[in-house]
């Protein structure tokens, strides 16, 4: 069978499963519909957590980013993991024992005040659309690339299939199709990679083989590694090239970020009791951590397979470069999408890869070699996408791939559309304007603004704002500096008050958002050239939201500080809170 | 009643100290070995792994999985010895 079909088939059956899982699952109750009627078992809810976390960027782009920044890519690795820990301990349990279906609601109710639930609900939309039109992009553009249909075609089936379980089943449904699109999502990963790290290395265990020999020879992979890329003028791959105080802040601000994230947040609301919103949080991160221990192994064989396919032999050496007539077939695929462009710079009908930012060597490389610039245009998401075909694997194997990369955005997406058309639905119309609307009509309410919201994605989707693919560092950096210092201050500190919170969030998030705008100019041309020697304090608008985080606090401190203290019931409710005593359990 | 207050004030004692232990290795694996630490752990080698670029893309990540699994284990002992369990 040729590829197109099998990949019809494959990508086809996975639809079918997901939607075959929305109908059986249908809400029937706004508890249902917000957060499953609490009664997930925390393993599943771990398995449906992992594939909601788990976006088409970490399918299909982290790999890749790893494999070009070597160390530096670790901040991507440590920053979307180690927010779990934090999820699990400082904030999961005991919005559980709260009880209700979303976040603004917990802030609402906590700092007594519908402006603070309101400025929650601004911040939690900005930083799920921002999130979602990446997604759908990323559907788009896995339909486009595998089965050879146009971007827009691509992105209503991919609508359609959200529309279905999102709308009809709610978070019951989605729960149930995340853990199918994990399962398919699991298998498409580690697949390729156990291939790729057998013949690299003769151990089919990535995590492993990542610091094993190369295959017949007597060097260690990474040490050989680091040898070709510093001979090609790049850094060395087990060192990276960003500054400590930037990894640090980076890091920061993707791991609690990652714990401020209410579609994240929201699914520890689902499970039946406190205690298991602490082992869900395990079990979510072990779920995660198959993908993301794979990740960084991935990276470092494709770097290694595809620096050894252009650079064959001694550099220098003018036959040690390959031929352009005689490159691999998947070379040929990759070209034909654009993801892979050579320009024959010097002429020679042979490919230089190399750094020709790096000053020094470039100047030896064209005075000793004849090298005229570096002449292959590599796109990192090419490092999963091409995986099977420059392992040589059987097509299903490439058609699962596929599955994957699907399966990886439409269960991010559907998580997103889900806070969205909650914290519509339940915080703007029940909590605000329409206090005595019916269940049944609340329910309704939400599933329109589900509809309305996969509309406004998949809009986002065809015509990507220029700042989306740019700006992940705002998803993060607000969630960072808004949500999580408020919800955190709710919890530990029974004396923090409305004023406090109000103010701490508006001070994260416009502090945070104007250093943003200042270096990448979202909406506005940039004001000043985003370069280290620019940045306060050496920190990059990605690790900007680490300060914009210690400035909430900072100011919540001081302003609760000269202002009246928290009336005597919210101090009971945060003591209430803190003991998983009394909660109510599942609704059915 | 005043038995029980109490019981919730050490009950959240105890968290927060479990909470702290937790968080020091949380940061240690991670922010110490992974960054401030690694240039110092790179020279120590292990199989083909360097120790602090194996801390920044594996090991922290390992200890991540296993501090959540131990922190909820913990605390259900707590729930139980404070008696501020459910059901």
């Amino acid at each position: 069978m040729d590829l197109k079909t099998l990949t019809y088939l494959i990508v086809g059956a996975t639809f079918v499963l997901y939607i075959g899982i929305a109908l059986w699952s249908k809400a029937r109750s706004t508890g249902e519909f917000y957060i499953a009627g609490k009664g997930i078992h925390p393993v599943v809810n771990g398995m449906a957590t992992a594939a909601d976390w788990m976006s088409a960027a970490s399918f299909i782009s982290m790999a890749g980013l790893i494999a070009f920044l070597g160390y530096g890519g670790s901040v991507y690795l440590l920053g979307w993991t180690g927010g779990y820990v934090l999820l699990a301990m400082l904030l999961a349990p005991y919005l559980r024992k709260f009880g209700k279906f979303t976040v603004p609601e917990f802030i609402g109710e906590r700092y007594y005040s519908q402006t603070a639930r309101l400025v929650a609900v601004i911040c939690l939309i900005f930083i799920s659309f921002t999130y979602v039109a990446g997604q759908m992009r990323g559907v788009g553009i896995v339909f486009s690339r595998f089965l050879e249909v146009d971007i827009i075609t691509g992105l209503l089936v991919g609508m359609g299939i959200v529309f279905v379980y999102a709308v009809l089943g709610g978070m019951k449904g989605i729960t149930y199709t995340q853990v199918a699109q994990y399962v398919v999502l699991i298998f498409a990963y580690t697949v390729p990679a156990v291939f790729i790290a057998l013949q690299v290395t003769g151990n089919p265990i990535p995590q492993l083989a990542f610091g094993s020999m190369v295959q017949g020879e007597t060097v260690y992979l990474l040490d050989k590694l680091d040898g070709i890329v510093t001979e090609l003028g790049f850094s060395a791959y087990t060192a990276g090239a960003k500054s400590t105080i930037d990894v640090f802040m980076i890091t920061l601000a993707l791991m609690v970020g990652t714990a401020g994230l209410p579609h994240v947040i929201v699914r520890f609301f689902t499970v039946p009791k406190v205690r298991d919103a602490r082992a869900s949080a395990g079990w979510a991160l072990l779920f995660i951590a198959l993908l993301y221990t794979t990740a960084p192994a991935v990276a470092a064989l494709a770097r290694m397979n595809l620096t050894e396919t252009i650079q064959a032999g001694p550099v220098g050496e003018a036959t040690a470069n390959l031929a352009y007539a005689e490159r691999p077939n998947w070379f040929r695929t990759w070209e034909k999408t654009g993801l892979l462009t050579f320009e024959d710079k010097n002429g020679d009908g042979r490919i230089q890869y190399y750094n020709d930012t790096n000053a020094e060597f470039s100047a030896t490389a064209e005075a000793n070699y004849g090298w005229k610039g570096n002449e292959l245009k590599v796109d990192r998401d090419i490092m999963v996408l091409a995986n099977p075909e420059i392992a040589g694997l059987p097509n299903w194997v490439i058609a699962l791939v596929a599955a994957g990369g699907i399966a990886a955005a439409l269960s991010t997406a559907a998580g997103l559309l889900l806070v969205i058309s909650a914290s519509i639905s339940h915080d703007l119309v029940k909590g605000m304007l329409a206090r005595d609307i019916s269940e049944r009509h609340e329910l309704m309410v939400g599933r329109i603004a589900a509809a309305a919201a996969i509309l406004v994605a998949g809009y986002l989707g065809y015509n990507p704002p220029g700042f989306v693919a740019q700006v992940v560092a705002f998803a993060f950096g607000l969630a960072a500096a808004s949500l999580f210092p408020v919800i955190l201050m709710g919890i530990f500190s029974k004396t923090m008050n409305r004023e406090g919170a109000i103010a701490g969030m508006l001070v994260g998030l416009v502090f945070t958002m104007s250093y943003i705008i200042y270096f990448k100019g979202v909406f506005i041309e940039p004001l000043a050239e985003n370069l280290p020697e620019n940045w306060l304090f050496g920190i990059s608008p990605e690790g900007i939201g680490s300060i914009g985080m210690v400035l909430n606090f900072i100011v919540a401190w001081i302003v609760s500080r000269m202002t009246t203290p928290p009336p005597e019931h919210i101090q009971h409710l945060v003591e209430d809170i803190r003991i998983p005593k009394g909660a109510s359990g599942a609704t059915h | 009643m005043n038995n029980q207050k109490h019981d919730a004030a050490g009950y959240w004692r105890a968290n927060l100290r479990l909470l702290i232990t937790c968080l020091v290795i949380w940061f240690s694996v991670s922010y110490l070995f992974g960054i401030l630490l690694v240039d110092t752990l790179n020279q120590i080698q292990i199989g083909g792994f360097k120790l602090g670029f194996w801390f920044a893309q594996q090991g922290s990540i390992y200890v991540f999985v296993v501090l959540i699994f131990f922190y909820a284990w913990r605390m259900n002992r707590y729930d139980r010895e404070f008696d501020v369990h459910e059901d």
